[in-house]
């Protein structure tokens, strides 16, 4: 076959098909966000560091800065835009506006879609860095405070709101503590000024 | 980034010839260093030859005991894998200590085997660098050589293998099975990485031309108890300064097997055979733990601003091997 720079493609993008002929050289997240107009997932470093371009690949968090668009053909994609249920948010959107995930907000998207695959990671009985026991027939571990932390590790929030995120993802995951519960009133503080 | 072929590979002597039609393709796996090495112009390519579909994607059990893990396995796949956390759990470590889990699904074993150094001369394409540009120079050893090698480097390169998941598999004698248009091959890896010597920018052993298919793990009962310890910079997230892969096996106070393997402290993964060889039939304990330590450190040659890893390595070791001898004797 002749070399060519670039190729049409057919992408599957939250349940819908779309067909564009890309530059090779063109990312995931800039065929989204460029060719698209779905803009929800962010360009924050774009060279897989931040997360703030989490997009799911056939229900895998990935970095979509690093996928070159044309090699995501085949694979179901899901971005921001397609995790809420119609008008019904999904429980990891809910928990972050609950629990106030967010300061200036660039990095949510990526937060949600990571935090999103991570639970299904964890629900798979998948370890992590912070596992004491990684054998198969340890139990696997509760999603602590320690674990949310090391398994969402691959997406930075400059805000620095790593206590309210941790506490979002907790409470998506039905997990939350009696030290988060405690907090209570300040989530329902945040609900009143929101 | 220049403009490239893109080709999707469906066999591997597809995939092979693909790349061997055209002497500037590369392969491309997960993409997660190679397109970012595309970014900022370290890499190239005319072509890139895809083989993230090949199906070269299984962890089995091989027939003595030991397993064979594909080389398109994604690092989260293998990490989670039963097998690897039952009979190598120092491996699922490893893996589990390295990147992000967005990374790891998409970085393959093969992949993760071919990684570049994260030196930022390496990477930055207007300092000069003997790995990326032959006979340009290295900056490093005057500049900045923080996290840089104290084992095995030379004058012409300091730069470390930025891998964790290859610690684990240099102490579990993995070898590593290739393809070229000639036929198949096999290399253990402690013979895969080339000596850095005044050739930093041949890495491998690798045939030109040559597809990774897959990574074999001999059998290794003294791999059930084995532990990966990683020190970092920051909690979660970054590469490590220093990293120890160790199993032993102890038996009425004395070492029966034992298998050591250091990360960030040489351009390849670096199995601690001296340590091994003081260790074999001592008896457990600090004393010998610490010996061993230093009889692998002796050749070490730190530059001024990483003669600190000596120490960390030294008590990485001895910490890590004093933890296996307690959960034995538990």
């Amino acid at each position: 076959m002749a070399p060519s720079s670039s190729s049409a493609v057919t992408l599957r993008i939250n349940g819908e098909t779309h067909t564009l002929t890309v530059d090779h050289r063109t990312t995931l997240l800039d065929a989204l966000r460029e060719r698209l107009d779905m803009t929800g997932s962010k360009k924050g470093c774009d060279h897989g560091q931040c997360g703030a371009c989490t997009v799911l690949l056939d229900g895998r968090r990935t970095v979509s800065c690093l996928q070159l668009a044309v090699a995501a053909e085949g694979r179901e994609i899901t971005t921001i835009e397609g995790v809420a249920d119609g008008e019904q948010l999904h429980p990891v959107q809910q928990a972050f506006l609950e629990r106030d995930g967010y300061q200036c907000g660039y990095c949510t998207p990526g937060q949600i879609c990571s935090a999103v695959a991570m639970l299904a990671e964890h629900e798979a009985g998948w370890p992590s860095a912070v596992t004491g026991d990684v054998r198969p027939e340890a139990a696997p571990p509760p999603l602590s405070d320690e674990e949310i932390r090391e398994r969402m590790s691959g997406n930075l929030c400059r805000c620095g709101a790593y206590v309210s995120i941790v506490r979002a993802v907790s409470q998506a995951a039905g997990t939350e503590t009696k030290a988060a519960n405690a907090s209570g009133v300040e989530a329902r503080d945040t609900e009143a000024r929101v | 980034m220049r403009e490239f072929d893109y080709q999707r590979a469906n066999d591997v002597p597809g995939a092979v010839a693909l790349l061997n039609a055209d002497p500037n393709a590369r392969f491309l796996g997960g993409g997660t260093n190679l397109v970012d090495l595309m970014k900022t112009g370290v890499e190239r390519p005319d072509r890139l030859v895809d083989v993230r579909e090949l199906p070269l994607d299984q962890v089995e059990s091989t027939e003595d005991g030991g397993l064979r893990i594909g080389a398109t396995v994604s690092n989260s796949d293998l990490a989670a894998h039963p097998d690897v956390r039952r009979r190598y759990p120092a491996l699922t470590q490893a893996l589990l200590a390295g990147a992000s889990g967005q990374l790891r699904n998409m970085a393959t074993v093969g992949g993760n085997l071919l990684q570049r150094t994260r030196c930022g001369y390496f990477t930055d394409v207007a300092s000069p660098c003997n790995k990326r540009v032959p006979g340009s120079g290295c900056p490093a050893r005057e500049g900045a050589h923080h996290n840089h090698a104290i084992l095995g480097a030379s004058e012409h390169c300091v730069a470390v293998h930025p891998s964790d998941m290859g610690v684990a598999l240099a102490a579990f004698d993995a070898v590593v099975s290739y393809e070229t248009a000639d036929g198949l091959g096999e290399l253990p890896l402690e013979e895969f990485y080339l000596p850095v010597a005044d050739t930093p920018h041949r890495e491998t052993a690798l045939p030109s031309g040559a597809l990774i298919t897959g990574v074999t793990l001999p059998a290794a009962p003294v791999a059930a108890r084995s532990r990966y310890r990683k020190v970092r910079e920051r909690a979660s997230y970054a590469f490590a300064i220093g990293s120890v892969a160790a199993a032993l096996d102890v038996q009425d106070g004395v070492v029966r097997d034992v298998r050591v393997a250091l990360g960030a402290v040489a351009s390849r993964p670096w199995r601690a055979r001296a340590a091994e060889a003081v260790l074999s039939g001592a008896p457990a304990g600090e004393a010998s733990f610490a010996a061993a330590a230093d009889a692998e450190l002796a050749a070490a040659e730190p530059l001024p601003d990483n003669a600190y890893k000596v120490k960390l390595i030294r008590n990485l070791m001895v910490s890590v091997l004093t933890e296996l001898t307690e959960e034995a004797a538990r």
